[in-house]
C-alpha cells in the first residue's frame, strides 16, 4: 500500500445510532425511479436504503432530504412498488464496493455484486465507491509512452500511463474493436506486463456487445486479469449511473493497493449521461443544454478525473471511455464536456470508415494532450514530436487541396497540390490504415510516416528541423517500403 | 453546545442544505456545519430558514445537525507564506491536506490557511511616534528571493504607533506594532484577513497605458493587452485555451503570478507545479515557482468552493497588488466557475435566464472583471491586477451566455479556433475574429520602448492578414494558380507571417519568448521582403521564382536561426535576402 489512502467515509458524529432497526412502512410519493419516504428519522445524506418489495429486496440510495421526507433513488427500478406494500430500512452506510484481489477475472452487476456464480467476494476492504478527489499536489504527472501498435493512436495521438483518452464515436463504427486491439496490442510496460489489469465497466450496452468483450479478452489471454462490471442495455437506468463509479472503485482499489497498472475502459459514456438526464428530469431538477443536468461537466469530472498517478506509488489508472457522439455531433453536450475533462481524445470518422479503412480514426480534431512530455528523446525516438506536428500539417493542407479538387477537378491541381493529394491517399491508405491483427512499433510508425513526408518536397516540411530533415528524409529505405 | 449562535440541519440536496432554528444568520456569512465542521456559506436568508451552501462533500450529514454562526464572511489569510503554495477554492493549503489525509482529500480538514511555525526574518520600518493609515508599510520580509513582501497596516486602520518590535525572526502571529486609535488599541501581526467577496481598497485608479508583455508574438504585436486590463481567451476544447494560459504564466512580465486552476484538470495543477520550479525568469534569473500562487479546485471538487475560488484568488492578486507589484491572475476557467453558479442555482430552484445559469450572471462577472485595475495604493507605490479568464463555450460556440457576457466586460478577446488548432497551429488566435481595444492607449509606449514605426508596421500586418482573408475565398473556389503575380505574393506573404510570425512554439528554447524589439525586427523584416519582392513582381517576375530562391523559408525559419539576444543578425539576414532578391531582378533584365 502506498500513500495514505483514505478510511472509509465514516458517518459523523461517531454517535451510535438509534433507529437502526426501524423500518419504516409505506411510500408517500412513486415517481419514475423515485421514492419518497416520509417520517423518517436520523437518515443521513446518501445513505443505503433497503427497500423490501413482498419478497425480493431491492437497494436504494437517498438523494435528498427535507425535515423527516427523504428522496430515494431505487437502483432496480420502481416497478411493482405502491404506495402500502414496501418495508424500507436504512442501513446506515454509503453504497460500498466489496474489494480483494479476487475480483480479478470476476464478473459483477452495475452495482458491484457478482454474477457469475462464482460465489461472493470476501472481501479485503470495502471502499465508498464515489471515491474521493485525489489531491492535485499529490498527482504524479503521467509520462509513460504506452504502445498500443497502432500507428494513429502510437504516433499521432499518443497514450500515456495514467492518462484518460476517450474514443469519440458513432453508431456503427468500430470502436469495440479498437479498444480491444489496445487491450490486447499495449504494452503496458516491458517489465511489468504481469502487474496490469483491465477494469471493463459497459453502462446500457447490448449484450452481445458484452460478450463479444468477454470473448476477445477470453481469446487474448487476458480474462483472469479482467473485472468486468456489466449494466445491459435492458438493466435498470439508475444502477447505470453506479457502474462505473464500481469500476473506478475496483480500479483504484487494484492501483494504489495493489501498485497494479489498470485499463479502465467504460462504455457507453452516452448511456450513463442519458440515465443521468432521466434520473434528473424525474427530480425536477432544471435543464440546461438539450435537457441535461447543469451538473453534467461536474458529474463526468467526478468519473473521469479519477484516472492518474499518484506520488509514492507505482499503479496507475489510464482510461478510455467510449462514448458514442448523437447524430456524430462532436458539439453535442456529451462529447462536448468530456472533451474538456479528459486529456484528448481519439475521433472516429464515418467517411473513413465507408472508405474501408480501419481504424477510421479522424486525426485532425484527435490530440493527446500528455503527449508532449511523454515523447521524444528518451521516450520514442527524438524526431517524433517534429514528425507528429508535420504529418498533422500536411494532412491539414490535404483537406484544403481535396476541398479545392472538388472544385476545380483534379486535373486542374498545380503540381504541388497533386503531390498532396497523393500524400493525402497513401496516408489514410498505408498509415491510417492497419489490419485488426497488426501490431506496429513505434520504429515502424515513425519510418512509415517519414516514408509518407518523403512524396513531398523537402521545402514543403515547414514543422520540422533541418537537422532532422538532414537525418532522416534522405536516408535509404528501412523496412516500410517505397510508395 | 458551546455556542448559543446555530441553527439546525433540516434539508439536504447536494452542497445544499437548509437550515432552521432561532438564530438569525446573516447574509454571506460563514457558517461550520454538522458535527465535522464542514466550511459553508450563508446564501439565502428566509423568514423560516436559511441555505447554506457547503464547501465539501456533504455525505453523511443528517438533519439534526448543528450550524454553528461564525459572524464573519468568508475571509482569507493574507501575510507571508501565500507565493510558492498551491490552496484549495478556500485557501487551504493542499500540501498539507496531503499531509493529514493522503493521496485523496477527505472532508473536514479544518486547518491553518498559513503556516503558523515558519520564522521570517522581519525588518521593522516604523517606530513609536509614528502615525500611519491604512495601507502604510510597516515592515517587509523577504518571502521568497524573487519577492519582498510588505506587512501593510491593514484596511480600515489608523492610529500612532505605541510599540513596534525589533528587527528579528518572527512567526506570522507575532504582534510587530501595537497602532493606538483613540481609545481602541489596534495588535497588528503579519497577516490580516479580508473577505473576498469584497475588493480591497486604493487611492486611485491610473490610466492603462502600460502593456503586459507576454513575449507572445501574436499578443503583444497584433493584441496586446494593458497591465490592469482584462482580457479573455475562449476557445473549444484542444484549442489550448491551458497552454496559452501557462504560456502566460510563465512569461508575462508581471511581479507576481495567480493561478486559478478552476473546475480544471488535476494533472494540470501537476504540470505547474513540476514546470515551475524549474522554469527560469528571464528577469530576476529565479525558478518562476518564487513568484506564482497556484489555487487548485480542480474539476472532481466540491463545487461550492470552485465557486469560491475565483475570489480567493483575486483577492490574494490584490494583496499583493497594494504592495505596489504588477500582479497577472489567470483564471483557468470562468465557464466552470459560471457552471458551479448555476448549479447552485439549480439547487435553490431560482428562475433560470439562457441555458439555464441564473440571471445574475452578468453582474457577477462584470463585478469580477471590474476588480482588475491599475492603482496608486496608500503607501504611494503603483500596483495592478490584470486578468486574464479563459472562457470554455459548450460546443465551440461563442454565442453562449458566458462567452457574450465575458465580451461585455473585458479589453482583449483572444479567440482561439478550432481550425487552426487542427492544423498545430499554436498558439491557435484566430487574427480574424480577435481584438485588442487597448491598441491606441498603447501605442505610445510601443513608439517609445520598442520603435517609433511599431504601429505603422503592426497595421501593414494586419492588412495583409485582412487581404489573404479575401484572397483565400476566390482560391477556395478557382484555385491559386489563377491569380495575377501581386495577389500570389500577399498569399505568400501572409504565409510567411503566419508560420514565420504568428505561429510560435512553446516548447523551443528561443521560442517560447520573443522580446518586443525582436518581434518587431521579424516584422521589419517581412515587410521589407514584401516590398522588395513586390517591385520584382511588378517588374514581372513570378512569384514562383522569387519562392525558388528560399527568401520566404529563410525569413519562416528566423524565429529559430536567430536568437534572442543576438539581435544584430537582423541587419545582416536584412543585406541576405536583398543581395539575393537583386541577383534574381538582375538575371531577369
Amino acid at each position: 500500500m502506498c500513500g495514505v489512502v483514505p478510511q472509509v467515509l465514516v458517518f459523523t458524529s461517531g454517535r451510535i445510532r438509534k433507529t437502526m432497526n426501524v423500518e419504516y412502512m409505506g411510500l408517500k410519493e412513486i415517481s419514475g425511479p423515485l421514492v419518497v419516504i416520509d417520517g423518517v428519522k436520523d437518515a443521513s445524506y446518501e445513505e443505503m436504503v433497503e427497500i423490501t418489495v413482498g419478497k425480493n429486496k431491492r437497494l436504494g440510495q437517498i438523494i435528498k432530504i427535507d425535515g423527516e421526507l427523504c428522496v430515494v433513488q431505487v437502483f432496480e427500478g420502481t416497478r411493482g412498488i405502491s404506495l402500502e406494500n414496501t418495508r424500507s430500512k436504512l442501513l446506515g452506510k454509503p453504497l460500498k464496493m466489496p474489494l480483494s484481489k479476487e475480483l480479478l477475472g470476476r464478473v459483477m452487476d452495475g452495482i458491484g455484486r457478482p454474477v457469475d456464480e462464482l460465489g461472493e467476494i470476501y472481501p479485503e476492504k470495502s471502499w465508498d465507491i464515489n471515491g474521493e478527489p485525489i489531491n492535485p499536489v499529490m498527482r504524479e504527472y503521467p509520462r509513460n509512452f504506452i504502445q498500443t501498435g497502432i500507428s494513429s493512436i502510437d504516433g499521432l495521438t499518443t497514450l500515456i500511463r495514467g492518462q484518460k483518452l476517450p474514443v469519440f464515436s458513432g453508431s456503427g463504427l468500430p470502436h469495440n474493436q479498437l479498444a480491444v486491439q489496445i487491450v490486447r496490442q499495449a504494452k503496458i510496460s516491458d517489465t511489468e506486463n504481469e502487474n496490469f489489469a483491465v477494469v471493463f465497466a459497459a453502462m446500457g450496452v447490448k449484450h452481445d456487445v458484452a460478450e463479444y468483450f468477454r470473448q476477445s479478452f477470453q481469446k487474448s489471454g487476458v480474462l483472469d486479469r479482467v473485472v468486468m462490471f456489466l449494466n445491459l442495455a435492458n438493466d435498470p437506468v439508475v444502477e447505470r449511473i453506479v457502474t462505473p463509479r464500481c469500476a473506478l472503485t475496483a480500479a483504484e482499489y487494484l492501483a494504489y493497493e495493489k501498485n497494479m497498472h489498470v485499463l479502465v475502459i467504460m462504455t457507453d459514456m452516452t448511456s450513463y449521461a442519458e440515465a443521468l438526464r432521466e434520473i434528473s428530469s424525474s427530480k425536477g431538477e432544471i435543464p440546461s443544454r438539450k435537457g441535461y443536468p447543469g451538473y453534467l461537466y461536474s458529474d463526468l469530472a467526478s468519473l473521469y478525473e479519477r484516472a492518474g498517478m499518484v506520488k509514492g506509488c507505482k499503479g496507475s489508472i489510464t482510461q478510455i471511455p467510449i462514448l458514442t457522439m448523437p447524430n456524430d455531433d462532436i458539439t453535442h453536450p456529451i462529447p462536448d464536456l468530456t472533451g474538456y475533462i479528459t486529456e484528448g481524445q481519439i475521433v472516429l470518422d464515418k467517411n473513413l470508415s465507408q472508405k474501408g479503412i480501419y481504424p477510421p480514426v479522424s486525426i485532425l480534431p484527435s490530440l493527446s494532450r500528455l503527449m508532449k512530455d511523454g515523447i521524444g528523446e528518451g521516450y520514442t525516438r527524438a524526431d517524433h514530436p517534429q514528425v507528429a506536428n508535420q504529418l498533422f500539417a500536411s494532412y491539414a493542407k490535404v483537406q484544403e487541396v481535396r476541398a479545392l479538387a472538388s472544385v476545380i477537378g483534379e486535373e486542374e491541381l498545380s503540381e504541388i497540390d497533386k503531390l498532396y493529394m497523393k500524400f493525402g491517399r497513401k496516408f489514410e491508405e498505408n498509415f491510417i490504415s492497419q489490419d485488426f491483427r497488426e501490431n506496429r512499433s513505434i520504429e515502424e510508425t515513425l519510418d512509415l510516416g517519414w516514408t509518407l513526408l518523403r512524396l513531398l518536397p523537402k521545402e514543403e516540411l515547414d514543422r520540422i528541423s533541418p537537422d532532422t530533415i538532414a537525418k532522416y528524409y534522405d536516408i535509404s529505405e528501412s523496412g516500410a517500403g517505397d510508395f | 453546545m458551546e455556542n448559543t449562535s446555530q441553527g439546525t440541519i433540516f434539508g439536504i440536496n447536494g452542497p445544499v442544505i437548509k437550515v432552521r432554528g432561532k438564530h438569525a444568520f446573516q447574509m454571506l456569512e460563514m457558517v461550520l456545519v454538522g458535527h465535522d465542521r464542514l466550511i459553508g456559506e450563508v446564501i439565502r436568508v428566509l423568514e423560516t430558514e436559511t441555505i447554506v451552501q457547503v464547501y465539501e462533500n456533504t455525505t453523511g450529514l443528517k438533519p439534526g445537525e448543528p450550524v454553528i454562526s461564525t459572524g464573519k464572511p468568508l475571509t482569507v489569510k493574507l501575510g507571508p507564506g501565500i507565493i510558492g503554495n498551491v490552496f484549495d477554492g478556500i485557501e487551504r493549503p493542499l500540501a498539507q491536506v496531503a499531509k493529514n489525509t493522503g493521496i485523496f482529500i477527505t472532508r473536514g480538514n479544518v486547518m491553518d490557511n498559513l503556516d503558523r511555525e515558519k520564522l521570517w526574518d522581519v525588518r521593522i520600518l516604523v517606530k513609536p511616534g509614528d502615525y500611519v493609515t491604512q495601507g502604510k508599510v510597516l515592515a517587509e520580509v523577504k518571502e521568497t528571493e524573487s519577492v519582498n513582501h510588505k506587512i501593510m497596516v491593514p484596511p480600515n486602520v489608523k492610529g500612532e504607533i505605541i510599540e513596534a518590535a525589533s528587527d528579528g525572526l518572527y512567526n506570522i502571529d507575532k504582534i510587530i506594532v501595537k497602532v493606538r486609535d483613540g481609545k481602541q488599541v489596534h495588535n497588528l501581526t503579519l497577516v490580516q484577513e479580508w473577505p473576498v467577496r469584497e475588493p480591497r481598497p486604493y487611492y486611485h485608479r491610473l490610466p492603462l497605458d502600460i502593456p503586459l508583455i507576454t513575449g507572445q508574438r501574436v499578443i503583444d504585436t497584433l493584441f496586446p493587452m494593458a497591465k490592469g486590463g482584462a482580457a479573455a481567451i475562449p476557445g473549444g476544447f484542444g484549442t489550448g485555451k491551458t497552454l496559452t494560459q501557462h504560456q502566460l504564466a510563465k512569461w508575462a512580465n508581471a511581479d507576481i503570478i495567480v493561478y486559478v486552476g478552476c473546475g480544471e484538470r488535476g494533472n494540470e495543477i501537476t504540470e505547474v507545479l513540476e514546470d515551475f520550479p524549474k522554469l527560469i525568469d528571464p528577469r530576476s534569473g529565479r525558478p518562476l515557482m518564487e513568484r506564482t500562487v497556484l489555487i487548485g479546485n480542480t474539476s472532481n471538487m466540491p463545487v461550492a468552493a470552485r465557486e469560491a475560488s475565483i475570489y480567493t484568488g483575486i483577492t490574494l492578486a490584490e494583496y499583493y497588488r497594494d504592495m505596489g507589484y504588477d500582479v497577472a491572475i489567470m483564471a483557468d476557467s470562468t465557464s466552470r466557475w459560471a457552471e458551479a453558479l448555476r448549479e447552485i442555482s439549480g439547487r435553490l430552484e431560482e428562475m433560470p435566464a439562457e441555458e439555464g445559469f441564473p440571471a445574475y450572471l452578468p453582474s457577477r462577472l462584470s463585478e469580477f472583471y471590474e476588480r482588475a485595475g491599475r492603482v496608486e495604493t496608500f503607501n504611494g507605490t503603483e500596483g495592478s491586477v490584470s486578468i486574464i479568464g479563459a472562457v470554455s463555450p459548450q460546443g465551440g460556440d461563442f454565442s453562449e451566455p458566458v462567452t457574450q457576457n465575458t465580451k461585455r466586460f473585458t479589453r482583449c478577446f483572444w479567440a482561439l479556433d478550432k481550425a487552426l488548432a487542427y492544423t498545430r497551429h499554436y498558439p491557435a488566435i484566430n487574427w480574424i475574429n480577435s481584438y485588442s481595444e487597448y491598441n491606441d492607449d498603447l501605442s505610445d509606449w510601443y513608439s517609445k520602448n520598442a520603435h517609433v514605426e511599431f504601429t505603422d508596421k503592426k497595421k501593414e500586418i494586419s492588412r495583409i492578414l485582412q487581404e489573404e482573408g479575401k484572397l483565400l475565398d476566390i482560391v477556395k473556389l478557382i484555385g491559386s494558380d489563377i491569380l495575377p503575380d501581386e495577389q500570389k505574393l500577399v498569399l505568400e506573404t501572409a504565409k510567411v507571417i503566419r508560420q514565420g510570425f504568428l505561429q510560435q512554439n512553446a516548447y523551443h528554447e528561443q521560442d517560447t519568448y520573443v522580446p518586443v524589439k525582436k518581434q518587431y525586427l521579424m516584422m521589419d523584416s517581412i515587410l521589407r521582403l514584401y516590398e522588395k519582392a513586390m517591385m520584382l513582381v511588378n517588374l514581372g517576375i513570378p512569384v514562383s521564382v522569387i519562392r525558388r530562391s528560399g527568401v520566404f523559408d529563410e525569413v519562416i525559419r528566423i524565429k529559430y536561426n536567430i536568437s534572442n539576444d543576438d539581435l544584430g543578425a537582423f541587419d545582416e539576414l536584412n543585406r541576405r535576402l536583398e543581395k539575393t532578391l537583386e541577383e534574381i531582378e538582375a538575371e531577369y533584365k
